[in-house]
């Protein structure tokens, strides 16, 4: 009897991985987190358990919902290289714009615009490159220069903050234990997973495995393509909320060094350059293995001065792994 | 009926729609902006104040043609090629020059071969990522900047101490001939290199091919790989030349000395007509992309824009050029 049901588990864990893709990244995931926790000086009981995923998911959140947009720009063929900056807008404008509590009208109204901004961001982006053929890259290469100008333009110098009653509800919010930032990155996987065996999900696959055949069938690739930046821009504009959330303040550089891992966690995840593979679930593990990663690094304490030079490291090996492998297999 | 329309069609003079080479066009906004930039209230009022002003906008150009020289081969070779390494390249470049010679002759030439060399192995990180792992080269050349970035700060923690060597001054920032500062002269003698390199060399004549169309570069015996490996290496190296020769000028170097030239570079090199998705383009309009993006942005300068509003403008240019420019076929066609 045991072995059956044992066999059963086993089963529904191969259908699982088939159906998402994620054996590596998971597995990955899970080594990075036990390596993670067992680093730690303090003795792990639920309470400080609890408290480390608190602070390492606060932390995480707005990249991940970035490695999401991405997620999706990358499966369409795509690459967008001006979410971070449109973190740093949307951040700039909170910090600015939003007031104390008694405004909640106010404040809703800056919440609403700063994601307006992302979804016009993304709707630009997506207009240049896919209405007037024009390279994705180049295209987000060049309007994030424009958005960080904008943001430069806004706040010259660090400043602004966003109230402590509002800051207090991310960072600390907890039901049964389960951090609020997991909780918001849990409901937006289970709504991708909606859409992605209806007819989008089946859309993005099919423009981005080979957008020639999806256009010859029927699929509408132009608004498939436009809508994958403009989700990268949303997802990136919920970013610089959460991101504000964490931080409390407003500065113009904020997003810049989101972009890279945002990319970075999606390529761990099993998603490739080329699109048309890989999955949201897998970038999203992704993107938590290079958070452990850097955490890693923070606690062994290397010298302050190599700080830059590892994590810049640690991003080209996390680039070059899948490569690397796809190049062993080969040679076999 | 048939047969009017077919004589129709013939006898119908075919409508050429007038092209101009987008270098000579680049050349002709050069001329244009810097007659205009002479009716500012700090323009010039007499010729040789102009002549004396053409001059520092063209040692100011030489810099960002200089670095775009390698962006113009990278961009050519095709496979959204570009290098945003090229700025933190540069800058090591800069300050190897400037902390080793530290003032002394007799180390040019030996400093100068390593600066090469350390510019060289980076592009084949790069070119080795590109081709063999199959990265993006946004993204390798991006993460290389970083790395190189963080080289950097490990290597001199900060602390920038050094001098140039007396010759290097004479040669590159000080005048020449009349009046004329080295830098033009050597900026000639790349210019005419870099023109033989794409137009009379097996090497120039296979990057136009794999930047075209790999694949059928390939089928025509073309080793694709090594072409695209080579073009990077090349392109290090000659970014790291570049922080040579820009340290010979500015006399001092900082953590972030290349940062300024990359993004004018690469518009540089999108003003000169070099398609950006590849092969197609020509150093010559690089050099006019450049002597441009130079008088916008000492007009920029003059105006007193904050940094940011430059940058907006940058990315908008751009945007504008790709249009122009850019444009891919669309699947419907």
């Amino acid at each position: 009897m045991p072995d059956k049901k044992n066999l059963n588990l086993i089963n529904w864990i191969k259908a699982f991985n088939k159906k998402h893709a994620v054996g590596a990244p998971f597995i990955l995931l899970i080594v990075s987190t036990a390596l993670f926790f067992s680093l730690q000086d303090t003795e792990l009981n639920l309470t400080t358990i609890g408290r480390l995923t608190n602070s390492n998911f606060r932390t995480w959140l707005p990249v991940l919902l970035l490695t999401m947009g991405q997620a999706l720009v990358l499966i369409s063929g795509g690459l967008d290289l001006s979410n971070g900056s449109i973190v740093s807008v949307g951040n700039v404008i909170l910090a600015l714009q939003i007031t104390t509590t008694d405004e909640p009208w106010h404040n809703l109204a800056i919440v609403a615009l700063v994601i307006g901004f992302g979804l016009a961001a993304g709707f630009l982006n997506g207009f240049l490159t896919v209405f007037l053929g024009l390279q994705p890259v180049i295209v987000t290469f060049a309007t994030s220069f424009i958005y960080a100008g904008l943001a430069l333009l806004m706040l010259p110098s660090p400043g602004g903050a966003i109230p402590r009653d509002y800051t207090n509800v991310y960072r600390n919010t907890q039901y049964l234990g389960i951090p609020i930032s997991l909780i918001i990155l849990v409901v937006f996987l289970l709504i991708w997973e909606f859409f992605r065996y209806r007819k989008y999900g089946h859309f993005l696959y099919a423009v981005g495995g080979n957008p020639t055949a999806a256009y010859t069938t029927g699929v509408p690739v132009t608004w498939v393509k436009i809508s994958t930046y403009v989700l990268s821009g949303f997802l990136a504009s919920l970013g610089a909320i959460t991101y504000s959330l964490l931080t409390g303040s407003g500065f113009s550089g904020s997003g810049a060094d989101m972009t890279l891992p945002s990319i970075t966690g999606a390529i761990i995840g099993g998603i490739s350059f080329s699109g048309g593979s890989g999955s949201l679930l897998g970038a999203v593990f992704g993107g938590i293995v290079l958070g452990n990663i850097r955490r890693i690094i923070s606690i062994i304490r290397i010298d302050s001065w190599a700080v830059t030079l590892v994590n810049a490291l640690v991003i080209l090996f996390s680039l070059a792994t899948p490569g690397l492998i796809n190049l062993l297999r080969r040679k076999k | 009926m048939n047969e009017t329309q077919l004589t129709n069609n013939v006898t119908k003079p075919i409508k050429k729609p007038i092209k101009i080479s987008p270098p000579l066009i680049a050349m002709l906004i050069a001329v244009v902006l810097f007659l205009l930039s002479g009716l500012l209230p700090a323009g010039y009022s007499t010729l040789q104040g102009a002549i004396r002003q053409g001059l520092n906008i063209l040692r100011l150009a030489s810099f960002i043609a200089i670095i775009g020289a390698g962006q113009t081969l990278v961009i050519i070779s095709g496979g959204e090629g570009i290098d945003l390494s090229a700025a933190p390249i540069v800058t090591i470049g800069a300050l190897l020059t400037y902390m080793i010679i530290n003032g002394q002759n007799s180390l040019i030439l030996p400093v100068l071969l390593l600066v090469i060399a350390v510019g060289a192995v980076i592009g084949l990180v790069n070119g080795l990522g590109i081709t063999y792992l199959k990265i993006s080269p946004f993204v390798m050349t991006l993460v290389m900047a970083g790395v190189v970035q963080g080289i950097l700060i490990l290597w001199t923690k900060g602390y920038y101490e050094g001098k140039v060597a007396p010759i290097m001054t004479q040669l590159i920032a000080r005048d020449l001939v009349w009046g004329i500062p080295g830098m033009i002269f050597l900026w000639v003698i790349i210019g005419i290199l870099m023109t033989l390199l794409l137009e009379r060399t097996r090497y120039g004549k296979q990057l136009f091919a794999i930047g075209v169309n790999r694949t059928a570069a390939r089928l025509s015996g073309v080793t694709v790989n090594r072409m695209v490996l080579f073009t990077y290496v090349l392109a290090g190296a000659m970014a790291a030349f570049s922080g040579f020769l820009l340290v010979g000028y500015t006399q001092n170097a900082g953590p972030i000395l290349g940062n300024q030239y990359l993004f004018p570079s690469i518009i540089a090199v999108a003003i000169g007509g070099t398609q950006m998705s590849g092969g197609k383009g020509s150093y010559i309009g690089t050099i006019a992309g450049a002597i441009v993006i130079q008088l916008i942005s000492s007009l920029l300068t003059t105006m007193q824009l904050p940094q940011a509003l430059q940058q907006i403008i940058y990315g908008t240019l751009l945007v504008i050029i790709l249009i122009i420019y850019g444009r891919e076929k669309g699947l419907r066609s």
